[in-house]
């Protein structure tokens, strides 16, 4: 199924990627960056260090200035992603907001009636399907975003600080699922965040990232077993983890950044 | 559960939702019931003739007794006004869409809308009377005070869409027919909703304007035609009632559009929601 010019095992590969915006900020890198199929990956960095652009450059969203990237999807666009907001159509239902990449790419309403549903199934809105955005909370507006990230059946999940915006318990709820369905369908995850104890939670892997220009500054590997639940975020692995990510990322941020 | 408990908060609110509402058609009634007995006491009390000031009554009854003459009046008006409105509103959309997809375009043709937008209409009329047949030219002043409102608006519209809502449109390549179809005049709906309300009572305007410039040429047969061959005539109280005919008709415009609108963007737009204080 794989593209055969690619490594078989590699989802995402950056080599030297760079972005110089037309005002002349450099934005980004040089990165190299490997993700492996299946792996939970996080970019964790300050605010302005670029690792949106890297996620963007990833999803095809923005041209790089330099260096090369390859993505192994079965298609062109086979890749879901999650922005910071919900980012719904207000003027469609939940159905019709995840129903979107399905009419975009013209599949037949017989099919997608039971790919929105499965979607919305796997996020818990089955029931929610006829209203409207404005009718949700914060948390189910965000499932929603997911959903629809989810009904193309992506090979990659890129989220861009999805859950920056919701408050603690619905977020940790959020998370939670995330990893469940990360679990059960085996996707590749790039997650974008500022907290260093969601990308502890969720991560196999973090890739702490300097000031702007966002390089790579430390990668640290998030070896608990799975299935990861509230008693690790409680475990004193977790609190270890967490201490040494918080110090790669402080080191990364430079002495100015505490100001 | 006990029976101490404060009204339930559904009931509550029903009652001060209602309240809201007689707090809002009560005063301006009041005002006009007062406005209408101060008219008829100065016309009284100061003996002033009718045609000079026709007192309330007056008016009302030539209202009715003129009313064949009005009422086909009114409908000449109502149907220029009408195309003038549709003329407006197609040709706005279109040259906003057209604007969308060109920036030369737009550039190039922005400004000229812009000068007729800026020149009264009032002042063009009696040119547009002399190259154009008489009624065309009546249309062509409603288009030309209707269409900017609702040009400006569309054009507002399909630049405030959510970026990252045209980002996710990118990724799962949409084609540019998609993208407009399913993303950017959803987005300016409420705002082309909005211009098209403007434009409804300007097309009134423009259309009365430019009945009046034809009517001095000493043709015509609309309100505003009306209203100056009156004046001629000295025939006051049905100036007024022509008056109060052509007011009546933009109110029931203002109102038509805004209930369009609000049925429209009911499920989903700020504006169309019920306060919740």
């Amino acid at each position: 199924m794989a593209d055969p010019a690619m490594p078989v095992a590699d989802a995402v590969s950056l080599r030297g990627v760079t972005k110089v915006y037309d005002n002349g900020t450099v934005a980004l890198g040089p990165l190299d960056l490997t993700v492996r199929k299946g792996e939970f990956v996080s970019l964790l960095g300050s605010s302005g260090c670029g690792k949106s652009t890297a996620l963007r450059i990833i999803a095809g969203l923005i041209q790089p200035s330099s260096g090369s990237i390859n993505v192994a999807t079965r298609n062109g666009r086979s890749i879901g992603f999650v922005f910071q907001e919900p980012t719904l159509m207000p003027w469609s239902s939940v159905w019709e907001n995840v129903r979107l990449p399905l009419k975009l790419a013209h599949v037949a309403k017989v099919e997608s009636d039971v790919r929105v549903n499965d979607a919305l199934a796997q996020v818990g809105l089955a029931e929610f399907a006829e209203s409207y955005p404005r009718e949700l909370s914060g948390g189910m507006k965000m499932r929603v975003s997911l959903a629809r990230a989810l009904v193309t059946d992506p090979d990659i999940l890129l989220m861009d600080e999805p859950f920056a915006a919701l408050d603690e318990i619905t977020r940790f709820r959020l998370n939670n699922d995330l990893l469940t369905l990360w679990r059960r369908l085996g996707k590749t995850v790039i997650f974008v965040t500022h907290s260093v104890f969601e990308s502890v939670y969720l991560s196999q892997r973090v890739i702490v990232m300097t000031q702007r220009p966002g390089r790579i500054h430390a990668e640290h590997r998030i070896d608990s077993p799975e299935p990861r639940d509230d008693d690790f975020r409680t475990s004193v692995a977790y609190a270890a983890h967490c201490r040494e990510v918080s110090q790669a990322l402080m080191q990364a941020s430079g002495p100015e950044a505490g100001l | 559960m006990n029976g101490l408990e404060p009204l339930p908060s559904a009931t509550r609110e029903a009652t001060s939702r209602s309240k809201a509402r007689w707090l809002r058609v009560l005063p301006p009634l009041v005002v006009l019931a007062l406005g209408v007995l101060a008219w008829d006491l100065i016309v009284r009390l100061g003996e002033i003739p009718p045609y000079l000031l026709p007192g309330p009554f007056l008016v009302l009854s030539t209202l009715i007794a003129d009313w064949d003459i009005l009422s086909a009046s009114l409908a000449v008006t109502l149907l220029t006004a009408l195309e003038g409105f549709v003329a407006a509103a197609v040709g706005g959309i279109a040259l906003a869409l057209l604007f969308n997809r060109s920036r030369w375009l737009e550039y190039s043709l922005l400004p000229y809308a812009i000068v007729l937008q800026v020149t009264p209409v009032i002042a063009i009329a009696p040119l547009m009377l002399i190259y154009l047949p008489q009624q065309t030219a009546v249309v062509m002043c409603a288009w030309i005070v209707a269409f900017f409102p609702v040009l400006a608006n569309t054009t507002l519209g399909l630049n405030s869409v959510d970026r990252n809502l045209a980002g996710l449109f990118q990724l799962y390549g949409a084609s540019r027919s998609q993208t407009l179809r399913y993303l950017k005049l959803p987005a300016a709906l409420p705002y082309i909703l909005g211009g098209m309300r403007i434009a409804g009572g300007l097309s009134l305007i423009g259309a009365v304007a430019a009945e009046i410039a034809a009517g001095a040429a000493g043709a015509g047969s609309g309100l505003a035609y009306r209203i100056s061959e009156s004046s001629y005539r000295l025939n006051i109280p049905r100036m007024f009632a022509a008056l109060l005919l052509l007011s009546a008709a933009g109110v029931v415009i203002y109102m038509l559009l805004a209930l369009v609108s609000h049925g429209v963007l009911r499920r989903w737009h700020e504006s169309a929601l019920r306060k919740e204080n």
